[in-house]
């Protein structure tokens, strides 16, 4: 009986908002986590031969997908729209379910695991969208970031402004008064705070100028040379694959071209299909 | 001196009353507003829930009574409350248990979040019936006054007197307290900042590591210890009884949309506009005009714009005026 299957509860009935509040609402399913397995010998992170689409019945988006990235790395996931590249980043965040095919981390089956007990594992995932807390200030969307950490976590802080200066000079400002680019800092900053083990970015430089773009990305190369695997999904191909160790390019769901961000850019194939020559 | 005059009979039967009111319709309203920002839904039983609250303190309170045990100069219930808020509180998590997590888990629509708590109203509503009965409850004890109208007109020689009733300060103090503990709460402490992020963003604090259903059971504690304490106050410095209670619903809604849903600070504010509103618009005037103008300008009637039988027509009144020019409230909540 969830929302979407009720026709009755959409576009009907009351939308006067002194009465509910939808702001903020959370879209990812509640799900209770089943066990984790050991497994030996796999990238560091990889999200194996993913087959799967959103909800029980829904049409599969993925069709045998493979995704992977090691220490020291940054993989890019690429395509033309509709893709499925967020949802394969998603599959392997587990907000969708999979049909076929497994997620690794470090050496662990983590395919039955909730999204939340996936952070826990050491995943940090800056979603497109809603990536910030817009009403607390730059520093709390940090202590929130760090939330399940019951260290002391002023040294990550401290790390996070060094990579992120002006977020230092911002951070009694409520972060959803900052520019785009610095939003997008605060939500990296916010994943980085739990000191995951692999960073997952799921566009982190939409709609920002190709300046900031720049810049972001330079952070994030800062960031994948400390050793932290870093996954992205990116909109803007060329500049994604320039700095990226590994590329895939997904068409309709499904591994197309796999390499070496140098070699997909090389490739004839992959320049005439979708970089534009 | 009649200006004097006209002042303190001002104060006594506008000023003092309307802070001891809109204290307690702020504490009703901080309770509302919370709910809707964190719970995403207007919670039809917030009144019915006050009256739980009050009803489980004046039964601790008979209680303590018949064992002797008081405060002295302040009302027993006081002593009672610390085990109102608990018993409320604990209600509170099994009808979240029983009801809204359920809810929850499958992801409903808000509407159907508030269409439960109106279920919720209902049955709280005859829960309280069914065990303290539907007619009117005292149980404010100890001293009726901090300062009596004679004993001000002694000391002042004024033909007017201020009376300030025990339950009028208790109210204010504690209002105040309470304000500035839940601030505190909400803006400095780990569970109060998770609760905001819960609120602000779902699916980001669950990414965060915020156990969703920890906010959740938080939350209803301290809008049980809202509700019970708003409830209490307001019992003692009137009566209770718990249709006047389920009444209370409206001007404690009218004062959290007033003030800008989910902003708790706009509660409180709303609360003493609605408050003030009521008296100033139910007050009789005659008095304090006789002492402000001249004789021949002296009002022959009472000069009462509404009788109180229609307050609640002035808390919709105000949120009509509100609503139209100011959707989001005076202060800027959530876009109504």
């Amino acid at each position: 009986m969830s929302g979407s299957d009720n026709p009755y509860q959409d576009d009907r009935g009351n939308k006067d908002r002194s009465i509910t509040n939808p702001d903020g609402v959370g879209e990812i399913p509640s799900k209770t986590s089943g066990k984790t397995s050991p497994a030996e010998g796999s990238p560091f992170l990889i999200g194996e031969n993913m087959t799967g689409g959103y909800g029980k019945g829904g049409p599969d988006i993925l069709h045998n997908c493979t995704i992977a990235v090691n220490p020291g790395e940054i993989a890019v996931i690429v395509g033309p729209n509709g893709a499925g590249k967020s949802t394969a980043m998603k599959a392997v965040f587990g907000m969708l379910d999979l049909r076929e095919g497994h997620v690794l981390l470090d050496g662990e089956d983590i395919t039955a695991l909730s999204p939340q007990d996936r952070v826990a594992k050491g995943m940090g995932f800056v979603p497109q969208n809603n990536n910030i807390f817009t009403s607390m200030t730059v520093e709390e969307n940090l202590e929130m970031g760090a939330f399940i950490r019951t260290d002391d976590f002023s040294d990550t802080m401290a790390q996070v402004y060094d990579l992120f200066p002006i977020l230092k000079e911002k951070r009694r400002q409520a972060a959803g008064e900052l520019s785009g680019g610095q939003r997008q800092q605060v939500a990296v900053g916010r994943a980085l705070m739990t000191r995951p083990k692999v960073l997952m970015l799921d566009e982190p430089t939409a709609g920002v100028s190709p300046i900031v773009m720049d810049e972001l990305f330079d952070r994030i190369i800062e960031v994948a040379r400390t050793g932290l695997p870093v996954l992205m999904v990116e909109q803007n191909a060329r500049q994604a694959l320039e700095i990226a160790d590994k590329g895939y390019v997904l068409v309709q769901g499904a591994n197309a071209h796999t390499g070496t961000g140098k070699e997909l850019l090389a490739d004839p194939e992959v320049r005439a299909s979708f970089l534009g020559g | 001196m009649d200006f004097l005059n006209a002042i303190v009979a001002l104060s006594n039967f506008v000023l003092v009353p309307g802070i001891a009111y809109g204290s307690q319709l702020a504490l009703g309203a901080l309770g509302v507003t919370l709910i809707y920002g964190i719970l995403r839904f207007s919670n039809f039983a917030h009144g019915d829930t006050m009256a739980v609250g009050t009803m489980t303190v004046i039964l601790f309170t008979w209680w303590f009574q018949s064992m002797g045990i008081g405060l002295g100069p302040f009302p027993t219930a006081l002593l009672a409350l610390p085990f109102g808020i608990i018993v409320t509180g604990l209600m509170m998590l099994a009808t979240d248990r029983v009801v809204y997590r359920f809810y929850r888990r499958v992801k409903a629509k808000p509407i159907i979040f508030v269409m439960a708590s109106l279920g919720v109203m209902f049955i709280l509503n005859g829960l309280t019936r069914f065990i303290i009965g539907p007619d009117e409850q005292r149980f404010a004890d100890g001293e009726r006054f901090i300062i009596t109208a004679r004993e001000f007109k002694q000391m002042t020689g004024l033909q007017e007197g201020l009376a300030l009733k025990t339950t009028q300060g208790i109210t204010v103090v504690s209002a105040v307290i309470v304000v500035a503990l839940l601030f505190w709460f909400l803006n400095r402490t780990r569970t109060g900042k998770s609760m905001r992020a819960y609120s602000d963003n779902e699916d980001l604090a669950l990414l965060s590591g915020i156990n969703p259903e920890r906010v959740v059971m938080v939350t209803w504690l301290i809008v049980a210890a809202l509700a019970t304490i708003a409830g209490v106050l307001y019992g003692l410095d009137k009566s209770f009884k718990p249709f006047t209670y389920f009444q209370l619903l409206l001007p404690i809604f009218a004062s959290a949309i007033v003030g800008g849903l989910g902003n708790p600070l706009g509660a409180i504010a709303g609360g003493f506009v609605i408050a003030f509103s009521e008296v100033f618009i139910t007050y009789a005037w005659k008095k304090v005009l006789g002492y402000m103008l001249p004789e021949s300008l002296e009002p022959s009637g009472l000069v009462q714009l509404l009788s109180t039988d229609y307050k609640f027509a002035v808390s919709f009144g105000i949120l009509l005026i509100v609503l139209l020019f100011k959707p989001r409230g005076l202060f800027t909540g959530k876009a109504v």
